[in-house]
């Protein structure tokens, strides 16, 4: 199996062409070998559009293992990488890059990131959460999500907003035993007024007719009697620890800017990472 | 709204500032204003009157005797939607400078006003006296994958016999806006899918810039049984994404709204799966 990990990895250094090295990259993204992690993170950095997609594949199918790399490479000053490590971040859903997703969908300026950090908020390993989190970080990602609902320019990351949507409504929805929290039935009817809103407002028809058929998936859900997932996952206590601080100090900066609820509190933010240079870690997920 | 994508300075330009530009000296000025009419959509009345105008400016001339701030002032004529500006869109067919002409024949296809057609035809056989042609290799005569398109979209059925050659043209490109037109044209639709197949083939062309065009091609015609070739392609997501939207919104179209097909369930499932 290592030799085989070294020939894979081999061949993506060696690859002397464009097209061989998009080929090489995707044997070792099919391969789904742990090893073949650092590679596949550089693979993002080699101004290479092929090569990022097929290695950021690879990365959201490795899931978890490849978290902590791909936080490293946030804190690196290559805009275009940080972009692919964001949507690969976002395809893997671990609430490790939570804090940079909410950064991301609602103030990135490439449409591509704002897009799938839209997508990757709603479909967080939700179950995962430790009760005392999950109640914040879910604020929070529907805050975020509704902000782009209502406000992104572009028909499509609307259009992913609202597939975020629909995916943090199913997690609102599933796994109570006894019933909907106070905060799960406020957000299910917030998410349910959005809905309704954009179902006749949005300027395109193609977001609309993906308002229509979240509405239908979440009714035949509600309907449906949804197995518990258990929420045993792989992070330690230090990494919760970690990601309730950054959600404090997030929740902090918001407040010095403009009142909690206050949508302008993200244009600002988006107004102050658009003028940052774009190779500058500007978000305020990367300096926690 | 803008801020988000970082374009907050072209913001800071007013429409009276715009407008007084585009009637101003400053030539790079008044290039950028017509442009940024077009790109904010301005479709106040004053607007389309100077962009209007713009059509027949003289002051503005390239090197190679192009006309620059006629031909931004053509493309955004077409994004304000206000058909005053058909007559002087069809004048600009006539314009000398190439690009000019290519701008007028997608802005005039974006207006979808019939008036076009026989200056369109007359134009895709090469009879309108005086029009150069392009300055870059191959030299097109003229903007043959433009016109072909307006053609398409303008249901110009009396075009079929003239649109049928440019399906074998050496330029891969105007292939697929012949293809594309005569999807649109064709009554018998069986006939009709054997052209849109063609264009489905050529998502697998080697080069990267065909398939983009044939991305969009087949998003401009909507055609549903490509859904799934086109996700598949070798290209950026984004632009995959806005050829399933014109497939999504076709299939829309047919059916009574809220009344979601099966075909536009795959769709979107294809596009979720491309956020």
């Amino acid at each position: 199996m290592s030799d085989s990990l070294a020939a894979l990895i081999h061949a993506v250094e060696t690859a002397d062409s464009s097209v061989s090295l998009v080929e090489a990259v995707q044997k070792l993204a099919h391969a789904r070998l742990e090893g073949g992690i650092p590679t596949l993170i550089a693979a993002l950095s080699y101004n290479n559009p092929g090569a990022a997609v097929a290695a950021v594949d690879g990365l959201i199918h490795l899931g978890e293992p490849a978290v902590p790399a791909l936080l490293e490479q946030l804190d690196l000053h290559n805009y275009t990488a940080r972009a692919w490590a964001i949507r690969a971040l976002a395809g893997i859903g671990d609430p490790r890059g939570l804090v940079t997703l909410l950064g991301a969908a609602t103030a990135d300026f490439a449409l591509s990131v704002r897009r799938a950090a839209a997508k990757g908020l709603g479909c967080m390993k939700w179950h995962w959460f430790p009760d005392h989190l999950l109640e914040i970080a879910q604020a929070e990602a529907l805050d975020a999500l509704l902000f782009v609902a209502q406000q992104d320019e572009e028909w499509v990351v609307r259009y992913s907003a609202v597939v975020g949507l629909q995916s943090l409504m199913t997690a609102l929805q599933r796994g109570h035993v006894y019933g909907q929290t106070a905060f799960e039935q406020a957000a299910l009817s917030q998410i349910q007024t959005q809905f309704e809103r954009m179902a006749v407002a949005d300027a395109h028809m193609a977001v609309r007719a993906r308002v229509w058929l979240a509405q239908q998936q979440v009714q035949r859900v509600q309907t449906r009697s949804v197995a518990v997932e258990t929420n045993s996952s792989p992070l330690s206590e230090t990494d919760w620890q970690l990601i309730l601080e950054k959600l404090y100090a997030r929740k902090g900066q918001e407040r010095l800017v403009l009142a909690e609820g206050d949508p302008r509190r993200y244009r600002q933010l988006a107004i102050a990472v658009a003028s940052e240079p774009p190779n500058k870690s500007a978000l305020p997920s990367s300096d926690a | 709204m803008n801020t988000v994508s970082g374009l907050q300075d072209d913001s800071s330009l007013t429409v009276d500032q715009a407008i007084a530009n585009l009637q101003g000296e400053d030539l790079g000025l008044r290039v950028y204003a017509a442009w940024w009419l077009g790109r904010f959509r301005v479709d106040a009345p004053e607007a389309v009157d100077v962009l209007m105008a713009a059509l027949t400016d003289e002051a503005d001339r390239t090197m190679a005797g192009g006309y620059p701030l006629r031909r931004n002032a053509a493309r955004a004529l077409g994004k304000l939607g206000d058909r005053r500006a058909v007559p002087a869109l069809i004048q600009a067919l006539e314009c000398s400078d190439f690009y000019v002409r290519e701008a007028a024949a997608q802005s005039l296809e974006m207006l979808g006003d019939e008036a076009c057609i026989p200056k369109l035809m007359a134009l895709l056989q090469d009879q309108v006296p005086g029009t150069l042609p392009a300055p870059e290799p191959p030299q097109l005569a003229q903007p043959f994958d433009a016109i072909l398109e307006a053609l398409g979209t303008l249901e110009a059925k009396e075009a079929i016999p003239l649109v049928a050659p440019f399906l074998d043209h050496a330029v891969p490109r105007i292939q697929y806006a012949a293809a594309r037109a005569m999807y649109q044209l064709v009554a018998d639709r069986a006939e009709a899918s054997l052209y849109a197949e063609r264009l489905v083939n050529a998502l697998a062309n080697n080069d990267l810039q065909l398939r983009r065009i044939v991305l969009a091609d087949l998003g401009a015609i909507g055609y549903l049984p490509a859904a799934e070739a086109i996700a598949q392609t070798l290209a950026e997501n984004s632009l995959k994404l806005i050829a399933l939207k014109g497939l999504l919104e076709k299939e829309l179209q047919q059916s009574e709204p809220q009344n979601l097909s099966p075909g536009a369930i795959q769709v979107m499932t294809l596009m979720d799966s491309l956020l």
